[in-house]
C-alpha cells in the first residue's frame, strides 16, 4: 500500500552532491532514515537512500498561507521536501501577525501566497516554494495530478468539500498515482484535529461532514422582534438595518467605519431592551464570525500534519490514514493536553465517496421548499444552492436563473404532489461539485 | 426607551488600538488579564542538544507578545543545526547558536525583548542568584542532573514554575513543576458545564416569576403567543410543581424519574419550541448543586475566599449563585426580567461571601491596608464550582548509578505499566536515556571531560546502544514494580518490556537529533501550557505529556 503512495523519482541521486549541498545539514534526518524502526514495516522501509530520495523528489501542495499554512511550509521544509506549492487567495491582515510568523508589519496588504513562499526559499536556501494566489476553483485535474501529497490548512468548510470532492473524483483504479493522499488540519482556540483521507479508501471530509455541523442560526423573527443576547442585536443592525438603512453600500467587515456604523445600531437596539453586552470587540466577532486563533494550537495541528505526510513519503514509521487504522486526531489544550485518535469509518451513502443513496423521511405535506431550506441546516448535507431532480422530472434549480425561474413554483408545492413514497432524489452542488441522492420515504 | 444622540458614543472613539488589534484573536481566548501577565514575563530557556524545540516554544511565546525571553546555550552552529532550525540561516554557521536564534525571534514581534547567555550551563549555573531574573525556567534533555536539581531547588523554593521536556526523533514528553498549591479560579469552562439555575431549589423571587409567566397555562386562558414564549426555565419550574405535588413533594431523582418528569413537560405542548428546550434541558439542569472537592493550603487571598465561600456552603448547601442565564425562547421583557432575577440574587450571595472575607480578615488580622480585591471575590463566586487546583510534584531525575525511587506514584505507575495502550514506557525509557547521560557523560571544562554523551551518535552505535538502554529501561521496570510490591506475571511481564523496548530503540534511532515536526509540536504544547502557568487561566497540564509521533497520540500521567 505505501509502496504505491511514494513518490517514484525519475532520477535516483544520493543525498547531497548533486546539487551542492553538503550532506551534514540532514544529519538528524538522514541518521533516523538510515536506521529500521521499531515500529516501521521492514518490507515497506528499506533505511538509507530510498525514503531520502522519496522526500527529496516528493511534490507536496500545501492549501491555505495562514497560521496553518506558515507553519506547515516550515516544517515541510525543515523535514527535508524541496518542492512545494501553496495557494491562497488572502492577503496579510494585521491581526494575523499573532501567529503568521513568516509575515512582519511591513507585509500588511501583501498576498499571503508569495511572501509566504519567498520568506521559506530565503530561510531554506533547498526548498523551493511556488506560489498560486488565487482560489483552489481556478485550477483543474491536471493541475492537481503533479503533486503527491495535497495539505490543506484551511478556515473554510466550502474550500475543504472543494478540494475533497476533487481528489476522490480524480481517483483512477488504473492508475495508483492518481490517488493523492489529503491531509487535513483545523484550529479553533485551544482546539483542533488533523486527519488523513486516502480518497476512495478511507473515510473522506464528506463522510465527516457531521463532525463539523454548523451552529443553529438565530430565527429571523427572534432578530426582529424578541432579541435576548447581545448577538442578536448585532445580526439585526448586520442583517436588516443594514440593508434597511444603506442598501447601496457593500457591506465590508474590515472596513472600521463600517463596523462602528453596525455597534452604534446594535447598541441603541440593546439599549431599548435593556440587553447588556454589546462592544466593538463582540461586534466585529460576530460580523467576521471570528474564530480565536493562536500560534501554540496552529504549531500543534500543523506539525501533526507535516508528521503524518513525512511518515507517508518515507515509511519510516506508521502512519494515520492506512486503511483500517486510525485517521483521526482531535486536540484539546484548554484543559490539560488531550488528544483522541481513532478511526473515522467510511460512509457508504456518503455524497462523495460512497454509492448507495441515504434514506430520509419526509412529512408528504410539507413543502418541497421547506425540504430544500433544510438541507442547509442538516449536518450531513449543509447545501447552499442545491439543484434537485427525480428521474423523470427537475424538482428545483437554484443556478440557473432561467431554470431557477421555471422551477421555482414547485418549492410551495406539496411533497406528496411531486414525489411518489420510495422514489429517488438526486441532489447536486455546484458549489460543493457534490452529486448525492437520497431515497424519499413519507412518514 | 427611548435613545438620544447623546447615548451613542462618538464615531470610531471605540476602535481598538493597534496594540488591540494585532492580538484580536487572543484576547478573545485570555483577555486583557491573561495578556498582561503575558507581558510582565521573563522565560529562561535552558537549551541542549539538536535544540530546535526549545526555539521553537519560544516562537509560539514572542508572536503572543510574552515580556522577555533568555536562552543560554553555549552551543555554536553546526550545519546540522541548519537543517532543523528555523531560526538560524546559512550565514549562522559558526556563531553562538543563543544569539543567532535569538536575533531571529525577535524579529517576529518588535515589542519583545531577547537575551543571549552563552556562557557555559556548568559556570552559569553555580552563580548564586543566576535564575532570580527569571518567572518560568524552561530546561531542554538532555541536561546534567546536578544541574537539573538546581533549577528544581529554586522553582521550589521561589515558586518559580519549571518545564523540563525530552524531544527525540518521533518522540517527545514534557514535565511541569508547579509550587506545592497552583490554584485557578479561571478554568474556562464550556459554557453549558456552567449553566446553574438552580431549579430544584428556587427562591421566592424566582418561584413568584414563574407562577406569574406560567398563569393561565393549565386553564387554558392563555393566549397562544404568550405560551409559546414562556422560557423555559419558567415550563420546568411550573412542571416540578406539579410532579411535587404528585409525588410527595419530592423531585424526580432519578434517571427514570427524570425520563417521566421529561415526557410529562413534553405533554404540555408536544409542538411549540420552548417546550422542545425545556424537554431537552431536564438532564442537563435538573441536578443538585454540588461543590468541590480540593481545597487546602497556599495563595492568602485565594484561600481566604475560599474559606469564605466554604463557609457560604455549609449554611446553604449549595455554591454561590454564578448568575448567568443561557438563551431560551422568550419576549425580550421577560427574558430580561429572568436574567435581572439571576443577577440580583448571584449578587446578593457574592455579598454574604465579601461579608464573610471581611470578618475573616478582621479574625486573622490581615492588614486592612490591602483587603482582598472585591473583584476577585465576585469571580470566585462566580467561578465557585470550576475552581481548579493543582498539588505541584517534582520531576523525576535520574542519577548515575543511583536507581530511581517513584515513593507515592510507584503503585499507581505499575498498574499503568500493564496497560496497554499507555504511553508510561516512554517515560521509562526516557528515563533510562538520562541515566545512561548523567553515568557516561563527563564536563567538557575537565580535562578529558567529553560533554554529554548521547545514545547512538556514533555511527555504529545502533545495535549497541539499543542493547545498553533498553537493558537500563528493563532494570527501571523491575525496580518499579518491586517498590509497589506487586508483581507482573507473563505475558504480561513480557508484553510490558517489549513495549518499553521499542520505545527504546526509536528513541536511539534518532541519536539524540529532533525531528522538526516532532519539535514543532512539542514547542507548541509547551507554549500553550507557559501561557496557561502564566495567566492562570485554563488548566496545565499534570504533570507529565508523553507524546507520540509514531500512533499520534499524547498521553497524561501524574507522576
Amino acid at each position: 500500500m505505501a509502496a504505491t503512495l511514494q513518490p517514484e523519482g525519475v532520477s535516483r541521486t544520493t543525498n547531497g552532491g548533486d546539487d551542492g549541498e553538503s550532506p551534514a545539514r540532514w544529519k538528524y534526518l538522514n541518521t533516523l532514515l538510515g536506521r529500521a524502526g521499531a515500529y516501521s514495516d521492514p518490507t515497506e522501509f528499506i533505511p538509507g537512500d530510498a525514503p531520502i530520495m522519496n522526500i527529496k523528489n516528493a511534490r507536496i501542495l500545501v492549501i491555505g498561507a495562514g497560521g496553518l499554512g506558515c507553519e506547515i511550509l516550515k516544517n515541510l521544509a525543515l523535514s527535508g521536501f524541496r518542492n512545494l506549492d501553496v495557494i491562497d487567495m488572502d492577503t496579510i491582515d494585521v491581526s494575523n501577525l499573532n501567529r503568521q510568523f513568516l509575515f512582519r508589519e511591513k507585509d500588511v496588504g501583501q498576498p499571503k501566497a508569495s511572501v509566504a513562499a519567498e520568506f521559506v526559499m530565503k530561510r531554506c536556501p533547498g526548498c523551493k516554494v511556488t506560489p498560486y494566489v488565487g482560489k483552489i476553483q481556478d485550477k483543474d485535474e491536471d493541475y492537481y495530478m503533479q503533486f503527491n501529497i495535497v495539505i490543506c490548512g484551511l478556515d473554510s468548510i466550502e474550500a475543504r468539500r472543494w478540494i475533497n470532492a476533487t481528489l476522490v473524483g480524480m481517483v483512477d483504479e488504473e492508475n495508483p498515482e492518481s490517488l493523492k493522499p489529503l491531509i487535513d488540519g483545523g484550529t479553533e482556540g485551544f482546539k483542533g484535529q488533523s486527519r488523513v483521507v486516502l480518497p476512495t479508501l478511507t473515510s473522506c471530509l464528506e463522510c465527516q461532514l457531521d463532525m463539523h455541523a454548523p451552529r443553529a442560526a438565530v430565527p429571523l423573527c427572534t432578530l426582529a422582534t424578541i432579541p435576548r443576547q447581545p448577538q442578536h442585536c448585532i445580526e439585526w443592525a448586520h442583517i436588516l438595518k443594514w440593508e434597511e438603512e444603506r442598501k447601496d453600500d457593500v457591506l465590508d467587515t474590515d472596513d472600521p467605519e463600517h463596523i462602528t456604523w453596525l455597534y452604534q445600531k446594535a447598541l441603541s437596539r440593546a439599549r431599548e431592551f435593556n440587553i447588556p453586552g454589546v462592544t466593538y470587540s463582540l461586534t466585529q466577532g460576530v460580523v467576521k464570525n471570528i474564530i480565536p486563533a493562536i500560534a501554540s494550537t496552529n504549531a500543534i495541528v500543523a506539525a501533526s500534519c507535516c508528521n503524518e505526510a513525512f511518515k507517508i513519503a518515507t515509511s519510516s514509521a506508521p502512519y494515520l490514514g492506512y486503511p483500517g487504522t486510525n485517521n483521526y486526531m482531535l486536540y484539546t489544550g484548554d484543559s490539560g493536553i488531550y488528544t483522541y485518535t481513532f478511526e473515522h469509518q467510511k460512509k457508504s451513502d456518503c455524497p462523495v465517496c460512497g454509492n448507495r443513496p441515504k434514506a430520509i423521511t419526509l412529512d408528504p405535506e410539507s413543502t418541497l421548499g421547506e425540504f430544500v431550506e433544510s438541507l442547509a441546516e442538516r449536518p450531513e448535507s449543509q447545501l447552499k444552492k442545491p439543484n434537485l431532480r427525480t428521474a423523470g422530472k427537475s424538482l428545483y434549480y437554484s443556478t440557473p436563473a432561467s431554470l431557477e425561474e421555471s422551477t421555482r413554483p414547485n418549492l410551495k408545492r406539496k411533497l406528496e404532489d411531486l414525489l411518489e413514497d420510495g422514489e429517488v432524489i438526486a441532489i447536486s452542488d455546484p458549489a460543493f461539485q457534490i452529486d448525492f441522492q437520497y431515497i424519499a420515504h413519507f412518514s | 426607551m427611548a435613545v438620544t444622540d447623546a447615548d451613542v458614543p462618538p464615531p470610531l472613539l471605540d476602535i481598538p488600538k493597534a496594540k488591540e488589534k494585532k492580538y484580536d484573536r487572543q484576547l478573545r481566548l485570555w483577555g486583557i488579564g491573561g495578556q498582561m501577565a503575558l507581558e510582565e514575563t521573563h522565560v529562561l530557556l535552558i537549551n541542549s542538544g539538536s535544540g530546535v524545540t526549545g526555539v521553537e516554544m519560544l516562537k509560539n511565546l514572542v508572536l503572543p507578545g510574552v515580556g522577555q525571553f533568555t536562552i543560554l546555550d553555549s552551543a555554536v552552529v553546526s550545519e546540522a543545526d541548519l537543517g532543523v532550525n528555523f531560526f538560524l540561516e546559512d550565514a549562522s554557521l559558526g556563531k553562538f547558536r543563543a544569539a543567532e536564534t535569538v536575533r531571529l525571534l525577535m524579529e517576529l514581534n518588535p515589542g519583545v525583548q531577547g537575551h543571549a547567555i552563552t556562557e557555559p550551563l556548568e559556570t552559569f549555573i553555580t552563580k548564586d542568584d543566576g535564575l532570580t531574573p527569571f518567572n518560568l525556567v524552561v530546561a531542554a534533555a538532555p541536561i546534567d542532573a546536578t544541574v537539573l536539581e538546581r533549577v528544581q531547588t529554586h522553582s521550589q523554593t521561589l515558586h518559580v514554575p519549571a518545564f523540563y521536556f525530552h524531544s527525540v526523533g518521533y518522540l517527545s514528553s514534557l514535565s511541569l513543576l508547579l509550587p506545592p498549591a497552583f490554584p485557578i479560579v479561571d478554568t474556562h469552562p464550556d459554557s453549558t458545564a456552567t449553566t446553574d439555575l438552580r431549579l430544584l431549589r428556587p427562591w421566592p423571587a424566582l418561584s413568584r416569576f414563574a407562577v406569574e409567566k406560567t398563569a393561565g397555562l393549565e386553564d387554558g386562558t392563555m393566549s397562544a403567543p404568550d405560551r409559546a414564549h414562556i422560557p423555559w426555565a419558567c415550563l420546568l419550574l411550573h412542571y416540578l410543581e406539579q410532579w411535587k405535588r404528585q409525588h410527595d413533594g419530592k423531585v424526580p431523582n432519578t434517571y427514570k424519574e427524570k425520563c417521566e418528569f421529561r415526557n410529562l413537560v413534553r405533554a404540555g405542548d408536544p409542538n411549540e419550541e420552548n417546550f422542545e428546550e425545556a424537554y431537552a434541558a431536564v438532564l442537563k439542569t435538573l441536578n443538585p448543586p454540588t461543590a468541590p472537592s480540593a481545597l487546602d493550603a497556599a495563595s492568602p487571598a485565594f484561600w481566604v475566599i475560599a474559606n469564605a465561600i466554604a463557609q457560604f456552603y455549609a449554611k446553604h448547601e449549595q455554591l454561590p449563585l454564578p448568575g448567568a442565564v443561557p438563551d431560551m425562547k422568550a419576549q425580550s421583557a421577560d427574558y430580561i426580567a429572568l436574567q435581572n432575577i439571576y443577577k440580583s440574587k448571584a449578587r446578593d450571595d457574592c455579598a454574604e461571601v465579601v461579608a464573610s472575607v471581611r470578618e475573616l480578615e478582621k479574625q486573622t488580622g490581615r492588614s486592612t491596608k490591602q483587603p482582598v480585591d472585591e473583584k476577585e471575590i465576585e469571580n470566585f463566586c462566580k467561578g465557585a464550582a470550576h475552581i481548579h487546583l493543582v498539588h505541584g510534584r517534582p520531576f523525576q531525575i535520574a542519577r548515575a548509578g543511583q536507581m530511581i525511587a517513584f515513593g507515592d506514584r510507584a503503585k499507581a505507575m505499575a498498574m499503568e505499566l500493564t496497560m496497554p495502550e499507555s504511553l508510561i514506557g516512554l517515560h521509562i525509557a526516557f528515563l533510562a536515556w538520562d541515566e545512561y547521560v548523567a553515568t557516561h557523560s563527563t564536563p567538557a571544562s575537565q580535562s578529558g571531560g567529553v560533554g554529554l554523551k548521547i545514545l547512538g551518535s556514533g555511527a555504529d552505535d545502533f545495535a549497541i546502544d539499543t542493547q545498553r538502554v533498553t537493558g537500563t529501561a528493563h532494570k527501571i521496570v523491575d525496580s518499579l514494580i518491586k517498590e509497589a510490591g506487586t508483581f507482573v506475571e507473563d505475558p504480561d511481564y513480557s508484553e510490558v518490556k517489549d513495549r518499553v523496548g521499542k520505545f527504546c530503540m526509536e528513541i536511539v534511532r534518532a541519536g539524540g537529533g529532533e525531528l522538526h515536526n516532532i519539535a514543532s509540536l512539542t514547542g507548541g504544547l509547551l507554549a500553550q501550557e507557559v501561557i496557561k502557568v502564566i495567566t492562570r487561566q485554563y488548566i496545565p497540564v499534570d504533570n507529565t505529556c508523553l507524546f507520540d509521533g509514531v500512533a499520534s497520540r499524547t498521553q497524561v500521567l501524574r507522576l
